[in-house]
């Protein structure tokens, strides 16, 4: 088998576990949605602080799913034995990896592309920085699972990986979250927001180049 | 070892008399300024560990060679304790100057997120029993750290300075005065000594723990008997 073909393999495969398994695709989304319902509850309906707050909000959240999402990235295989297959292959383990992460996006992360601007109308965020509310979903959300996959591949040997694994991600998120949630808050300004966008872009290709490998080294360590 | 502490005490003695007692006060922050002489050299550290700790699980990494392993390890608590020290003397510098304890200041965060980076790798090691795959595993979390340590200092600089702006290492000639400098440095290189003396310490207890069955730690037990 050729190595693209292998690789859209492993991506078809985790697609159609998922499709069979729909409440992995649902909880992370209802989780976003719930604890952007929590904020104005929490802190009260005025309609400026919310707005005020909102892109930090959404982002935040975002990346909280993001997180919990992660364990399905490698769990069951790793139970099953199939990772071990994989890693046995005769392809590159990073490119391989690169595929499952990227299913895991399409599964967890683009659907929170879907429901952002229902969110976004609930907070009362001005309607011109929607689409940037977008666009840095569509940029930052690979670079969360990319990152992700480095503290999933390093903790899922684990037994109670779930806390440490927190530890590990949430700082490496910092810059994603600062660029993109500015990038939203500007828009809603009506300022110009290339340089953050630019550097989102940047990010996101820095990611996809370079996470998979130690992605790749991690989990060779935690099969051994 | 001995000598090591010697040099410590001895730098340490004279970088804190030449700050605390020579150096004049600042003509606008009065004499709180002299907690430079702990928080700059801690700050410094703290960065200069995590290099160190990144390099040698790379080379443990690549030549799987132990002691580089335990040298990491040995490395991680000294360099949060670092790094809790240079956050905690900001902060009882930033009442009096800035009138709070905290502000989301870019360094001041930076050097947090510093922190939770470390504390990472210590619970990562924590968590995995076997000590040789937690050690690689550390090793690929230290490194994928220090290639995003620069990324996410300049983004959380980017994205807000308060900080008063770098004194010493500016290119052309650092603006702070020769008898402030001399303690400071002083101070800096007492701190690596230290540094030294504690990881040192711990990479002893480590190896000793790690080959506890092997004869010649045995050999050695026996004779201390």
């Amino acid at each position: 088998m050729s190595l693209s073909r292998a690789f859209f393999a492993v991506i078809r495969r985790d697609l159609v576990l998922a499709l069979r398994r729909r409440s992995e695709i649902a909880n992370p989304l209802l989780f976003f949605i719930l604890v952007i319902t929590l904020f104005p509850l929490g802190i009260g309906a005025q309609p400026h602080l919310l707005q005020a707050i909102a892109p930090g909000i959404i982002w935040v959240s975002a990346l909280l799913a993001a997180m919990l999402s992660l364990d399905s990235l490698f769990r069951s295989d790793f139970d099953d034995g199939s990772l071990e297959q994989m890693l046995l292959s005769p392809h590159p383990t990073s490119v391989l990896v690169l595929g499952k992460v990227i299913a895991h996006w399409l599964v967890t992360g683009l659907p929170l592309l879907i429901v952002a601007p229902l969110l976004a109308v609930f907070l009362g965020m001005p309607n011109h920085s929607l689409g940037i509310l977008l666009l840095t979903l569509l940029l930052g959300t690979p670079v969360l699972s990319l990152i992700g996959a480095i503290g999933v591949a390093l903790t899922v040997g684990l037994r109670r990986g779930g806390m440490i694994l927190s530890l590990l991600v949430l700082p490496l998120y910092v810059p994603v979250l600062i660029f993109a949630g500015n990038a939203v808050q500007m828009a809603g300004s009506g300022l110009p927001v290339d340089a953050q966008i630019n550097i989102l872009i940047s990010i996101l290709l820095m990611a996809l180049v370079l996470a998979p490998l130690p992605t790749a080294a991690a989990l060779k360590m935690s099969i051994n | 070892m001995p000598w090591l502490v010697v040099i410590f005490l001895l730098l340490t003695a004279v970088g804190l008399y030449g700050g605390l007692y020579l150096a004049p006060s600042d003509y606008q922050q009065g004499d709180s300024y002299r907690i430079i002489y702990i928080h700059v050299p801690s700050a410094w550290m703290s960065l200069f560990i995590y290099v160190v700790m990144a390099l040698a699980g790379a080379i443990g990494l690549v030549w799987r060679i132990k002691l580089a392993e335990i040298v990491m390890i040995s490395s991680a608590p000294v360099g949060a304790s670092f790094t809790f020290i240079a956050l905690v003397t900001g902060s009882l510098w930033g009442k009096p100057m800035w009138g709070t304890w905290w502000v989301w200041d870019a360094r001041l965060t930076s050097e947090l997120i510093l922190l939770f980076l470390y504390l990472g790798v210590i619970g990562l090691y924590g968590a995995i029993d076997d000590k040789r795959t937690a050690s690689r595993a550390v090793a690929i979390l230290a490194l994928v750290g220090v290639v995003n340590i620069p990324i996410i200092h300049y983004s959380v600089e980017w994205w807000n300075t308060l900080h008063q702006g770098p004194t010493v290492t500016k290119m052309d000639k650092p603006s702070i005065h020769v008898s402030m400098l001399i303690p400071l440095l002083l101070m800096a290189v007492s701190f690596k000594f230290y540094y030294l003396i504690a990881m040192l310490q711990r990479a002893r207890t480590e190896l000793l723990l790690r080959e506890r069955n092997a004869q010649w730690v045995k050999n050695m037990v026996s004779e201390l008997k």
